[in-house]
């Protein structure tokens, strides 16, 4: 017989108020930054927006199509997101494939090397002045060159080829093939979700990216991203200066609040609208990948 | 090691010769060419654009002037972490790293332990995933989105949180939470909350599917209730891995972040809001004190790999071997 005890009501009430706020507090502010991103700029100001718009307005949007910045932002972010993602995936998953060869005479040192790598870094400005020497500062080479491989989604990819059945690779160079023929003819194709986990993080981290283009390519608009722009909006609403760009473009009542909401939606919907249909592979990728992000 | 171990004793006895060691590797080598030159350029690579910088770590030693060559520098010793540990700004900003990254570890660890334990006992599958959905949402938003966010939702004239707490009369006038230094570290705080809560939870699920289900029947039997079997069962289930989450951030301390502070940071609270890499950033890039600002970055890098390497050492100790 199943008896109800009063101490799972309780705790059937603590758990559901705790799950609904974290929900609610969650859902919350992107539903109300879409809705002030619909409303009248000024109207907004008056307080009293939370998931509808008031004052509904497409205003704030054609300003933010309006803006010469943002589309050069756009295509910087989306060609370093496409571009970045495609071959640090690839040159990740080769040295993945090499340091998984347990016969390899030089795996161990080249895999402490890279390891190494994750817990130190020579620091701000020794990898600045460094990379200026190199003269990729002021370049779009310098969104996706240094920092290429990480070791962390090189241990992912690694753990996952070692998991693989090793007769595959054995009876193939018994067959006479090379290693970058197994690679990529038999390697590649059975590491499917683990590539697609992968390829997850390293896509959302390009697309989120917005320090390095202040730090290396601050002066130079045609090298901005997306995230810097909007970073450059935030700064403009805090100071209370007002953005005078977004003004000059329209007669309409836009403030640079709205602006930035409306620039906010853009920015965050290629993401959300993605992230659902991939959860299988960040959340397997996350276990097998052991901990840190 | 084992493996290698015993390939070569297989081959001592067909090599008579003194070096046969040496032959062994030597042929090693010739059969492995294709490996060897496909990790050339990744060795390069590594090398070029990871330790290869390091080489200016040398201006933490010297009063550097970029104008002048490597050979020309005035070299000055300690001269520069001395000049830090005087400083009391220095000693403020790492005891505002210390504080904001201590607040962070423990607020998102418990959060994100709740959220797991709590949801594992959600028996509608429906209801359960939806809420999984949600939650890692923020943890894919920029930054930037997540701190515009904040201000929204904080802002004195129409943010929901003031709007909330004046509609139930716990204050009377609107608060500004970004004008007063007491309020930033909790900020930052919930923020990372907001953040990383379903994140996070990620691996506490993973660890709660593989528990041994018998465990729930037999306290059943013994007549516990859902929370007595979630403290008694659940909860102990993933002390490992909460064990072995912990060592590994207290070997990150010194990195409290420096997107939130630095994007949510302003004139009035920069006493609080200022940690070691923005302290390093303002030094660097505003004030062009290159010696100084590597000077800090140095130091939170030694003590960051002391802090790493102890937490492994016990990470060891207590039986798991997971960092490296």
């Amino acid at each position: 017989m199943k008896k109800i005890s009063i101490s799972d009501v309780v705790f059937d009430l603590i758990k559901w108020t705790f799950l609904i706020f974290m929900t609610l507090a969650t859902l919350y502010p992107i539903l109300n930054t879409l809705a002030v991103s619909f409303n009248d700029g000024m109207d907004t100001l008056r307080g009293g927006i939370h998931l509808v718009p008031r004052e509904f307005t497409l205003e704030n949007y054609r300003t933010v199509l309006q803006k010469d910045n943002l589309i050069q932002g756009a295509i910087v972010t989306v060609s370093r997101t496409v571009f970045g993602t495609v071959t640090q995936l690839f040159v990740t998953a080769l040295l993945a494939y090499i340091l998984s060869r347990k016969e390899f005479i030089f795996r161990k040192p080249i895999t402490l090397l890279y390891i190494f790598t994750m817990y130190f870094n020579a620091g701000i400005i020794p990898n600045y002045l460094w990379l200026q020497k190199l003269g990729l500062i002021n370049t779009f080479w310098v969104y996706v060159i240094p920092g290429a491989v990480s070791a962390f989604n090189v241990l992912v990819i690694r753990t996952y080829i070692n998991g693989l059945p090793d007769s595959l690779v054995e009876s193939a160079k018994i067959d006479g093939a090379s290693h970058f023929r197994i690679f990529i003819n038999i390697i590649l194709p059975l590491c499917k979700p683990v590539l697609a986990t992968v390829a997850i993080f390293i896509a959302v981290y390009h697309w989120n990216s917005w320090f390095d283009a202040m730090l290396y390519n601050g002066f130079n608009d045609r090298l901005t991203t997306l995230q810097y722009e909007l970073m450059k909006l935030l700064s403009s609403v805090t100071s209370q200066g007002g953005d005078v760009e977004s003004m000059k473009h329209t007669k309409s009542m836009v403030t640079p609040a709205s602006v930035r909401a409306a620039t906010t939606i853009v920015t965050a919907l290629p993401i959300v609208l993605i992230y659902p249909f991939l959860q299988k592979y960040f959340v397997s990728g996350l276990t097998i990948g052991g901990v840190k992000e | 090691m084992q493996l290698e171990k015993s390939e070569t004793m297989e081959k001592i006895p067909e090599q008579t010769a003194p070096n046969s060691r040496l032959a062994v590797w030597r042929r090693k080598l010739k059969g492995q060419k294709e490996l060897i030159l496909l990790s050339l350029p990744f060795v390069i690579y590594i090398i070029v654009f990871n330790y290869m910088p390091l080489i200016g770590w040398t201006m933490a030693f010297q009063k550097y002037r970029p104008a002048l060559g490597f050979f020309e520098q005035e070299w000055v010793g300690l001269e520069n972490f001395k000049f830090l540990f005087a400083d009391s700004n220095f000693l403020r900003v790492i005891r505002n790293t210390l504080a904001m990254s201590t607040i962070n570890l423990v607020l998102t660890f418990t959060f994100s332990i709740a959220f797991a334990l709590l949801l594992n006992e959600v028996r509608n599958k429906y209801v359960k995933r939806t809420m999984q959905t949600i939650s890692y949402l923020p943890h894919f938003l920029s930054w930037i989105i997540v701190t515009g966010i904040v201000m929204d939702v904080l802002s004195p004239e129409t943010g929901i949180v003031n709007e909330i707490l004046l509609a139930l009369g716990i204050i009377d006038q609107p608060i500004n939470f970004f004008a007063d230094p007491k309020y930033f570290w909790w900020i930052v705080g919930f923020a990372n909350v907001w953040k990383s809560t379903g994140w996070g939870s990620i691996i506490y699920l993973a660890a709660i599917t593989s528990i041994n289900k018998e465990l729930y029947e037999a306290a059943s039997i013994d007549g516990a209730g859902r929370f007595r079997k979630m403290w008694h069962i659940t909860l102990p289930g993933i002390k490992p891995t909460i064990f072995i989450l912990l060592l590994i951030n207290i070997g990150w301390i010194l990195d409290a972040g420096f997107e939130v502070q630095y994007l949510l940071g302003n004139g009035l609270i920069q006493s609080v809001s200022e940690t070691i890499d923005i302290f390093v950033l303002k030094y660097g890039i505003s004030l062009n004190n290159y010696s100084l600002a590597t000077a800090a970055g140095i130091f939170k890098g030694i003590i960051s790999v002391i802090l790493i390497f102890t937490a492994n050492k016990l990470a060891k100790m207590a039986g798991e071997e997971r960092l490296f």
